[in-house]
């Protein structure tokens, strides 16, 4: 049994624990919340330096081959900072899309600049309400030409190519992969000001195609996003219960630590579980990442909905552990709250992946 | 990552499957094992026989020192045994208590000669041993535990009661905390032995619990003798040997207990919510969903302590949600379970329960499992102190004399 992460990995999380604690503070993530900036422009040009980007793309294609474990590393701690930063959108999403589904030249030409942080791309999937299911792809892709509204896409305000979801002549739905130099687009206001959200309006863009999957190749890539996802909330978790934990030694009230009273210790006790939980959910995720398991689709399916569960009650509780304090715009308690519903939108949310859950738990007891 | 043996705990897995194979019957993949109602004559034989021959194989004790019948095997080796005993069929609940905590308190603080003369027995299953520690005055709180033991000559005279005290009936041997000094705190005024539970003047009977079955005791003392050489520790030292028999409390690393979330697939296919099979129901789906995840993340979490076992190093903090999150998984999807049968979730025949009625059974057992072993209250506490470090619970008996400790209304 070997079920936990190489020393040299424990390593590289130390140290990107430690430059992210520095160069990421809260201060950054405001920046970006009083709209000073779109994303941490400077912080974004480091990691990709250290080649974090492409931490999980091979060397061939620019990336620095740290495998799947790496990047599984690298999101949690993105996550623990609520970095303000297309990491997701570029690394978890584009990339992979392009590395599972698009050909060899697509690789080559695509994958060493978005490893080098020199192109941003999001993956444009949501058309408004709904969640990912191919009833709801209503863009089209005929004669190379797309059409269709796309939002929220996260960092769509920021990207210089997209990933799209669309479908085909023939209604099926599929990658696409479009400049989005001449794209009509508006950035949208949204409950994570930390992160850009935009609204894509491809009238006629040129677009080439990732692939000839269909659904299966966009499902892939959820799949496979869900769990470098859920590594990222993990961290957001776990940064929560530290500072309510932190918050509950340092704050007195009736003559006390509030964290003596029961009902604290409990409460954080219970987010402390969900959070253990989700992380051994997640690191299942990351094996069946790094071995391309055929149980990956149930594993990601868990992982995330064991992972949004925890970082969503976490960062109420640190709310609520706070009290008053906690509900103003000075204390960061908010970032962390607004992040984890960022996160558990982002590619479908909760009941959509909790039905996905048992769907693949009734195929595989069929099988 | 891998989820592979190292050649060494291959080759003993292989050895133990051996075994078990040709000793044991291999579980059928339908049918719940369900906790026995307690044992009988037959099934205490039963129990004795196969400890005899899981010993005698070198099974039994694995992680214990050679000179007394073990292995000094790795803790990941006993994972590993337990492992490939859950596939098959063998008689339990005879010797987890005096296996997993009596002896290794034993071997803390009793004497050479009297480890030459317990400890062998024990491990062939000749001799039984309970732990007398729960009082009705001392659950949660076991230090306001109040049977006292006085001092005569070269004995000590125990009286007072035990509680919830598993297997008392059938046990030859018992290890127990007493009060040997009220004027002290309460932690101060404990002191902690062994004794015959043959021994006259106790009196055993056992607990009907809400399950139906019978477990657990209740134990009297009345005027007990105990001979001073069977102290373990020093006197008013009882506390601190409590501690080591409760921190060989069995690493959670097997134990899924039925029904769990596949029981409840299995049962959502069969049952109907308007006119269609319940599965198909959204509401449904997502409960199930919510506890594959708890199910899913428990298993990966004992994953998580086996690494750190196979490793040799300590298993981390994670290993304490174990019970905590499984005791009320279980009790819930027993509930949800038998609400999706409708009416017929009372009934319980054999003829008519739906899935053996396990769930019915799990309704029944599970309010146990919440409290026995740290109630999920205290277990909460535990997490909070031990792994988050938080303060400890402000105590109303701090530094208090253990008589003058308020002990109800008044």
């Amino acid at each position: 049994m070997n079920f936990d992460f190489s020393d040299d990995l424990k390593q590289l999380r130390d140290q990107a624990r430690r430059f992210l604690s520095e160069r990421c503070t809260p201060a950054v993530a405001r920046r970006s919340l009083d709209g000073q900036e779109r994303y941490a422009v400077d912080l974004w040009r480091e990691i990709a330096g250290m080649g974090w980007i492409g931490a999980a793309i091979p060397e061939e294609f620019g990336g620095a081959g740290l495998g799947y474990e790496g990047l599984c590393v690298l999101a949690e701690e993105i996550g623990r900072v609520v970095a303000p930063a297309p990491f997701a959108s570029t690394a978890y999403l584009a990339a992979e899309a392009i590395l599972t589904a698009g050909s060899d030249a697509q690789r080559r030409e695509w994958l060493p600049k978005l490893a080098d942080g020199s192109t941003i791309a999001c993956f444009a999937l949501s058309e408004g309400a709904g969640n990912p299911e191919p009833d709801a792809i209503h863009a089209r892709a005929v004669g190379g030409m797309l059409k269709g509204i796309k939002w929220p896409v996260a960092d769509g305000g920021i990207a210089d190519i997209a990933v799209v979801v669309a479908c085909n002549e023939a209604r099926q739905a599929s990658l696409y992969l479009a400049d989005l130099a001449n794209v009509r687009r508006r950035d949208l206001t949204t409950v994570d000001p930390t992160r850009n959200q935009a609204r894509l309006d491809f009238e006629a863009v040129p677009a080439e195609r990732l692939g000839n999957g269909g659904w299966g190749a966009v499902q892939r890539v959820l799949d496979r996003a869900a769990i470098l996802f859920a590594f990222e909330q993990v961290g957001g978790a776990d940064a929560c219960l530290h500072m309510a934990r932190d918050y509950a030694l340092e704050r007195y009230a009736f003559g006390r630590p509030i964290g003596s009273f029961q009902a604290i210790k409990h409460k954080l006790a219970d987010v402390y579980v969900a959070l253990e939980l989700a992380r051994s959910n997640a690191y299942y995720g990351a094996w069946a990442l790094g071995a391309d398991a055929t149980d990956l689709p149930l594993a990601a399916a868990t992982a995330r909905v064991s992972a949004t569960e925890a970082f969503h009650l976490a960062s109420k509780e640190n709310i609520q552990t706070h009290g008053g304090i906690g509900f103003t715009w000075a204390v960061d308690c908010h970032l962390f709250y607004r992040r984890s519903k960022e996160l558990a939108l982002a590619i479908g949310s909760l009941p959509f992946w909790k039905h996905r859950l048992v769907d693949l738990l009734e195929t595989r007891n069929a099988a | 990552m891998d989820f592979n043996d190292t050649p060494e705990e291959a080759a003993f897995r292989a050895e133990a499957r051996a075994f078990l194979n040709a000793h044991a019957e291999p579980k059928a993949a339908a049918r719940p094992v369900l906790r026995q109602s307690g044992l009988d004559a037959e099934g205490v034989a039963r129990c004795k026989t196969w400890q005899a021959k899981k010993a005698d194989a070198g099974f039994a004790g694995l992680t214990w020192p050679k000179r007394f019948g073990g292995r000094e095997a790795s803790p990941i080796l006993q994972v590993i045994y337990n492992q490939e005993e859950d596939d098959f069929v063998v008689p339990r609940g005879l010797y987890e208590i005096g296996l997993g905590m009596c002896i290794p308190t034993m071997m803390a603080y009793a004497k050479p000669e009297q480890l030459d003369r317990y400890v062998r027995p024990a491990l062939r299953g000749e001799e039984v041993w309970c732990q007398l520690f729960s009082e009705p005055a001392g659950g949660s709180d076991l230090a306001a535990l109040r049977t006292k033991a006085e001092r005569d000559g070269d004995d000590w005279i125990i009286n007072g009661q035990k509680i919830w005290t598993s297997g008392a009936h059938l046990s030859d041997f018992g290890i127990i905390v007493v009060r040997t000094d009220p004027n002290v705190p309460k932690h101060e005024g404990l002191t902690f032995f062994f004794l015959d539970m043959k021994s006259p003047g106790i009196e055993i009977r056992p607990i009907h619990q809400m399950s139906g079955a019978r477990h657990f005791n209740e134990v009297f003392f009345t005027d007990v003798r105990v001979p001073d050489s069977q102290r373990l520790g020093a006197v008013g030292q009882g506390w601190r040997v409590s501690l080591t028999t409760l921190m060989n409390e069995r690493l959670a690393v097997g134990d899924v207990q039925r029904p769990d979330v596949d029981d409840l697939v299995e049962l959502a296919r069969k049952m109907r919510i308007n006119g269609k099979p319940a599965i198909q129901n959204g509401a449904v789906r997502e409960r199930i969903a919510e506890w594959q995840a708890r199910s899913q993340g428990l298993k990966f979490t004992r994953f998580r302590t086996m690494t750190a076992l196979s490793r040799g190093e300590t298993p981390g903090p994670e290993n304490s949600i174990h019970k905590l999150v499984n005791a009320s998984k279980l009790q819930d999807i027993a509930s949800y379970g038998i609400d999706l049968m409708g009416a017929a979730g009372l009934v319980v025949d054999d003829d008519l329960a739906e899935a053996y009625a396990m769930f019915q059974s799990a309704l029944l057992s599970s309010p146990s499992m919440r409290i026995a072993g740290g109630s999920d209250e205290i277990l909460r506490n535990i997490i909070a102190e031990r792994v988050l470090g938080l303060p400890p619970d402000i105590r109303a008996d701090k530094g208090m004399p253990f008589n003058q400790v308020p002990t109800g209304r008044r």
